[in-house]
């Protein structure tokens, strides 16, 4: 179980540092997908498998398609240049530093502070469900005011009046 | 051992399914079109699927040189991964599915939502604007009608009480899910069709407007892939249909599990044939339109009112 965690780990690892360097931003949301995936089989194998099945569904299969919707549209010959225009090797010195800072950080909480132990069986989706409701019905309440928004936004910024451009259905 | 043997069989039985699609929605489309359809190779025509194979086998296998090369060839695989690996969760006959998750439907969902990208990132990928526009549709076309796939099941798992197919399928014994779910079921059977894109909501590869849409590009086996994917994705919405609404492999005893399993199979697998026969293709518009404003209202209804009704009785 443990070296499956590891691979997944280091699957997930290798995977995001691509996202960054890659040039080509389809690739770079390939990789994206891929590191979704590890940490799906990450949350799987920590006894989260509706969990894993729902990292799959929501975000590999659905924000990610539309991530790549909109960048399919963008000219990827010109977006290369600038990309290999903005990474160059002084653009990473400083993102090294704050991630170098981070990871001590990281590292000192890991061995300063008990971790609490994720051995408590398989989660069902009943508890996952009570828990949203009950423990954590504030921040649903306010997310589903956010989607609302958006669904309002966007409806908003759809609705323009239909526009018939032929000359015999012009209106007046 | 047992697992083996089981996914070996499931591997072959599928793979052939598919293949022998071929010429079975010939003949059947022209035994509705009043023609007689492919039989002079074989008897009946069957040996149309060997020389249709071996045709698509020795095509010259071409990568345009505008294409990226790295996603063009990974793309139809997508297809054929995610369509095969749904096939592990669906019980044929009482123990004999590759694996009985606890979640299984969740996971063919998952499958069914990645199986997008093989349409889009073909439609990118040879960098012509016919396939993108093909991969355009088939993203904005797949991803509404996934979600109203998903919530559209969500009124079996309630009843079932349970993800898993295997407890779906024993959940049924008394009644076939599609009399109480009826609604839920005809919200699925029309994502089913659009989630494979077939005709009549074939618009990614719309021959008349687009060429062929995502695949124009594409020849030999890796335009093959494309084809079979379509007909395995086909034989996997019937092969659920037929498990979550209408009992699975159960039956009256006469006919071991597996042969009603599959004469249900084969059974929406003709339906989805017969529609391609019978209905015209809708405009994009129109298809976006219907989904949003008549199925995905529709499937929501449903949930609430079974989740209303199994709270009353309980």
């Amino acid at each position: 179980m443990n070296l499956f965690f590891y691979i997944a780990g280091i699957v997930a690892i290798l995977s995001t540092i691509m996202v960054i360097a890659q040039k080509n931003a389809i690739h770079a949301l390939l990789y994206m997908i891929v590191s979704f995936f590890s940490i799906a089989v990450i949350f799987y194998l920590l006894d989260a498998p509706f969990i894993a099945a729902l990292e799959i569904i929501i975000y590999a299969g659905a924000i990610l398609v539309l991530f790549i919707f909109v960048t399919m549209m963008l000219n990827i010959v010109i977006e290369k240049k600038k990309e290999k225009r903005w990474l160059k090797p002084k653009m990473w010195v400083i993102p090294i530093i704050l991630a170098v800072v981070l990871f001590l950080d990281l590292v000192f909480a890991v061995y300063s502070i008990p971790f609490p132990s994720v051995d408590k069986g398989v989660v069902m989706p009943k508890h996952l469900g009570v828990a949203l409701f009950t423990q954590y019905l504030p921040a649903v309440e306010i997310s589903a005011m956010l989607l609302l928004v958006g669904v309002i936004g966007a409806y908003h910024l759809g609705s323009q009046e239909k526009k018939v451009t032929h000359r015999f259905f012009e209106k007046k | 051992m047992h697992t083996a043997i089981v996914i070996v069989v499931v591997l072959l039985v599928v793979i052939s399914i598919a293949a022998g699609l071929i010429w079975v929605e010939r003949r059947l489309l022209a035994l509705w079109q009043d023609r007689l359809g492919p039989n002079r190779v074989g008897p009946l025509g069957l040996m149309q699927v060997l020389a249709d194979m071996i045709k698509i086998f020795f095509k010259e296998d071409w990568i345009p040189p505008f294409a990226d090369k790295a996603v063009f060839i990974i793309a139809p695989a997508i297809t054929m991964v995610t369509t095969l690996l749904s096939f592990a969760f669906i019980p044929w006959a009482p123990n004999f599915v590759v694996f009985d998750s606890n979640f299984g439907i969740l996971f063919f969902l998952g499958f069914s939502s990645l199986g997008v990208y093989s349409v889009v990132l073909a439609g990118w990928s040879s960098n012509n604007k016919y396939s993108l526009l093909g991969g355009m549709r088939a993203s904005a076309q797949m991803l509404t009608y996934e979600v109203f796939m998903g919530i559209s099941l969500m009124g079996v798992v309630m009843m079932a009480d349970s993800f898993s197919f295997s407890a779906i399928v024993k959940a049924q014994q008394h009644m076939w899910f599609f009399i109480p779910q009826f609604a839920g079921f005809v919200v699925f059977f029309i994502a089913g069709i659009a989630e494979t894109h077939r005709l009549p909501f074939d618009i990614p590869e719309a021959e008349g407007e687009l060429v062929a849409g995502y695949h124009t590009e594409y020849s030999g086996m890796k335009f093959g892939m494309f084809f079979v994917g379509e007909y395995m994705g086909i034989t996997l919405i019937s092969a659920i249909i037929a498990t979550l609404f209408f009992g699975g492999w159960l039956g009256p005893s006469f006919l071991p599990p597996f042969v009603w399993f599959f004469l249900k199979t084969f059974f929406f697998i003709g339906v989805f044939i017969l529609l391609r026969a019978g209905l015209p293709r809708p405009r994009y518009d129109q298809l976006m339109e219907f989904g949003w404003k008549i199925l995905f209202p529709l499937s929501l209804v449903n949930l609430l009112v079974t989740a209303a009704v199994l709270l009353f009785i309980k």
